[in-house]
């Protein structure tokens, strides 16, 4: 900039001269010095987070950057309500990170645009990574038909926190472990009158109604995907019960919106249940006065004849296949992967992590609110892997809404939600039948 | 002949850039919208469909395109109006002769177009917030409930209304304003000298001499805001129960939050298609007052 202004104001030939010796001989030590700098950082990887992951994993990145002097991490925090479509827009448009977190039901529609690499090599010649070590059901997410994209960051399933004392003064000494016991809990313990329920399931989240159903036998989809499996038996019983918790008023019918601090109506004794994932621990620790500490517990999803199935949630690191340092991008997801890495950074956000021997140590060893996770991970099952889930579980939701409203009957609403996902995966049938799709991973 | 050649060269520039960031764009979004341009679309072009108007089939047999309509025309028939008589009346009182400090209240008034909507949002947020809100608080000191102004999918759409009007009705009190100017001062005298009362002025000068402003400043505000979209996305995200959800927005979703741009293309043209009609109606409504 300074070259440019003093040639303006240059007229004349010599200082002219004068001026191009002078950038010449700046662009030559500018060289010179990046030259000397090269070494020091060769591999500058761009890592895309979302959320709030991003504020804690930049604490642990400089032990990283110490160890590997040569790979330098530029960490990019993408908020969750744009980190879709910057993704899918990155892709578009080939700018696309060298690693990223990725939610374990984006991955399918990644994979789906073949995008992500295929970590199965890296992992088998990792000392750090060992699939064993893993929650299966987890690391099942990251495998697409028999391949493998990404590396569990940190799980989540949705499970009850409950209200110890209200329960115990209600005549309930455990919490329930089927779904007729909790119906007959929730009906004890809810009070529309006196503007008390049984539990808070707002009404625009999908996940609760998704844990219920997970635990039925029957899959979401059938056919490897081609056509919506609603008008099942299991997804019926499911839709039913979550259904009648809101006809009953054992639940208001209301979205996370107007439940406005749900942690403090808890504490309240509004909710004696609240069907939530992990954060909530530290939330409640957080909110909750000290005296009431004791009250509250965690316990693993009522199911419709024994307890401890829920949704394989969470997040992955994957590497994108364009990535020009894919050794580099490796190397700081095995950093990641570490027992200590990983307990350090459920220390720093509460994110729990994938591997089972990250639990035995740190602060989640032996914390009994952490117990009923713990145990539920073991038995979590994954959403379906098609790249259209997102948006099925949408309009599930939507028409859910809907029949909790009343303007759709349990048959009629599993009707439509079949009929919008037929819809929705017809492009996917169309695929599947004419086996056109780039990775042939969709024979 | 070679005047004419001059001619064309001169405009070439202009017409370069018109077709390769206008037509071309358009013409373009025409043939992704006979497609079913989507995310297996975009990992390899060899899962493209042509399916001829399918998606315009598609788009008039979901409901969700009707309601996203029906706010759509709630929005332009509540707002407008709202829009075009608040500019009118603040021009009418900034032309006022009594009126003061006239440089600082076109400034003030005309502030609100010239911010950034976002901005703007947070702090509109904040005043329809149901707990900590001053138009709570307000209605309150009046002893009125509580309104959940921006929860309850029936006051959604009003409280984005007033928002938009809030935000947009400056710039037409601009082009109100230089109307207003240009009518000839002697007709006020000489009805003045007849006796006429101001608002007999104002009903039989100024209003007539206002029409072709009227005209232009309603098709620009019509057409506006049939595009609705910045409003709910700041202050909604589409929301309560969809039901902020406009046209634009919904192509917005079909488009970039599924990837659907096939689909999404059909909407533009099918909105475009709807607010020609709607101007055009109304050119004719106007020419055929303008003979009567």
């Amino acid at each position: 900039m300074r070259v440019v202004a003093r040639l303006h104001r240059s007229r004349d030939l010599c200082s002219m001269q004068r001026v191009l010796w002078q950038a010449c001989s700046m662009l030559c030590i500018a060289l010179i010095t990046s030259c000397g700098r090269a070494p020091a950082a060769d591999h500058e990887l761009t890592f895309w987070t979302i959320g709030r992951e991003g504020e804690a994993v930049v604490k642990l990145l400089p032990d990283f950057e110490r160890t590997h002097p040569g790979i330098h991490v530029n960490v990019q925090q993408l908020p969750l309500t744009a980190a879709h479509q910057k993704l899918l827009t990155a892709f578009a448009g080939g700018s696309t990170p060298d690693i990223a977190q990725l939610g374990n039901t984006w991955l399918p529609e990644m994979v789906a645009l073949d995008a992500l690499e295929p970590l199965q090599a890296r992992v088998d010649r990792s000392t750090v990574v060992k699939p064993d070590d893993y929650f299966a059901s987890i690391w099942a997410t990251n495998m697409i038909d028999g391949t493998l994209y990404g590396v569990p960051w940190y799980v989540d399933t949705r499970l009850l926190f409950y209200r110890r004392d209200l329960l115990k003064a209600a005549g309930f000494d455990a919490p329930p472990t089927d779904w007729t016991q909790w119906r007959g809990m929730l009906a004890t313990l809810s009070d529309p009158r006196r503007h008390t329920y049984g539990i808070l399931m707002p009404t625009n989240e999908y996940e609760q109604l998704m844990s219920l159903a997970l635990q039925e036998s029957d899959p979401l989809l059938r056919d490897g995907g081609r056509y919506g499996n609603f008008e099942s038996a299991g997804f019926k019983r499911a839709l039913t019960f979550y259904v009648d918790t809101f006809r009953l008023h054992q639940a208001p019918a209301i979205t996370n919106v107007e439940a406005g601090n749900p942690w403090s109506e808890f504490g309240r004794g509004v909710y004696a249940f609240y069907l939530s994932g992990p954060w909530n621990i530290g939330e409640f620790r957080k909110r909750l006065p000290a005296e009431q500490q004791g009250d509250w517990a965690t316990a693993p999803l009522p199911g419709p004849s024994n307890a401890g199935i829920g949704v394989a949630g969470g997040s992955s690191l994957v590497i994108f296949r364009t990535s020009k340092q894919k050794d580099a991008a490796w190397q700081l997801i095995e950093y990641l992967s570490q027992l200590q890495v990983q307990q350090r950074f459920y220390d720093l956000l509460g994110d729990m992590p994938p591997r089972r021997s990250s639990w035995e140590g740190g602060a989640l060893r032996g914390d009994p609110k952490a117990l009923a996770f713990r145990e539920q991970l073991e038995r979590a099952r994954p959403t379906p892997a098609v790249p259209e889930w997102e948006r099925i579980a949408n309009e599930m939701q939507l028409v859910t809404a809907q029949a909790i409203a009343g303007e759709l009957t349990v048959d009629q609403a599993i009707a439509e939600m079949d009929r919008r996902t037929d819809r929705i995966l017809e492009k996917r049938r169309w695929i599947l039948d004419h086996a056109r799709s780039p990775t042939g991973t969709h024979p | 002949m070679s005047s004419q050649r001059a001619a064309w060269l001169f405009l070439t520039p202009a017409l370069v850039v018109l077709g390769v960031f206008f037509l071309l764009p358009v013409i373009a979004a025409l043939a992704l919208s006979l497609t079913d341009y989507d995310l297996y679309a975009l990992a390899n072009i060899h899962n493209l469909r042509f399916v001829a108007l399918q998606n315009y089939w598609a788009l008039l047999q979901r409901p969700l395109f009707w309601s996203a309509l029906g706010h759509t025309v709630y929005f332009v028939a509540v707002g407008v109006p709202l829009s075009m008589s608040t500019s009118l009346g603040a021009a009418l009182l900034l032309n006022s002769p009594l009126a003061r400090c006239k440089p600082f209240f076109r400034t003030a008034l005309f502030a609100p177009v010239v911010t950034t909507v976002v901005a703007v949002a947070v702090i509109w947020r904040y005043l329809f917030n149901t707990k900590y809100g001053m138009a709570n608080f307000a209605l309150g000191h009046a002893g009125i409930q509580a309104i959940d102004w921006l929860g309850d999918p029936r006051w959604a759409m009003p409280t984005i209304i007033l928002f938009a009007v809030w935000k947009n009705f400056g710039y037409n009190m601009i082009i109100f304003l230089a109307g207003l100017q240009a009518i000839p001062a002697d007709l006020y005298e000489a009805a003045r000298i007849d006796g006429a009362s101001v608002w007999r002025q104002c009903r039989h000068i100024t209003l007539p001499m206002l029409g072709p402003t009227m005209l232009m400043v309603s098709i620009l505000t019509v057409s506006g805001y049939f595009q609705l979209f910045a409003e709910p996305y700041v202050m909604t995200e589409g929301g309560p129960l969809q039901s902020t959800t406009s046209v634009l927005y919904l192509m917005y979703d079909e488009g970039f939050k599924w990837w659907n741009l096939g689909s999404a293309s059909a909407v533009a043209f099918l909105l475009f298609l709807i607010m020609f009609a709607v101007t055009a109606l109304m050119l004719k409504l106007a020419r055929r007052g303008g003979e009567a």
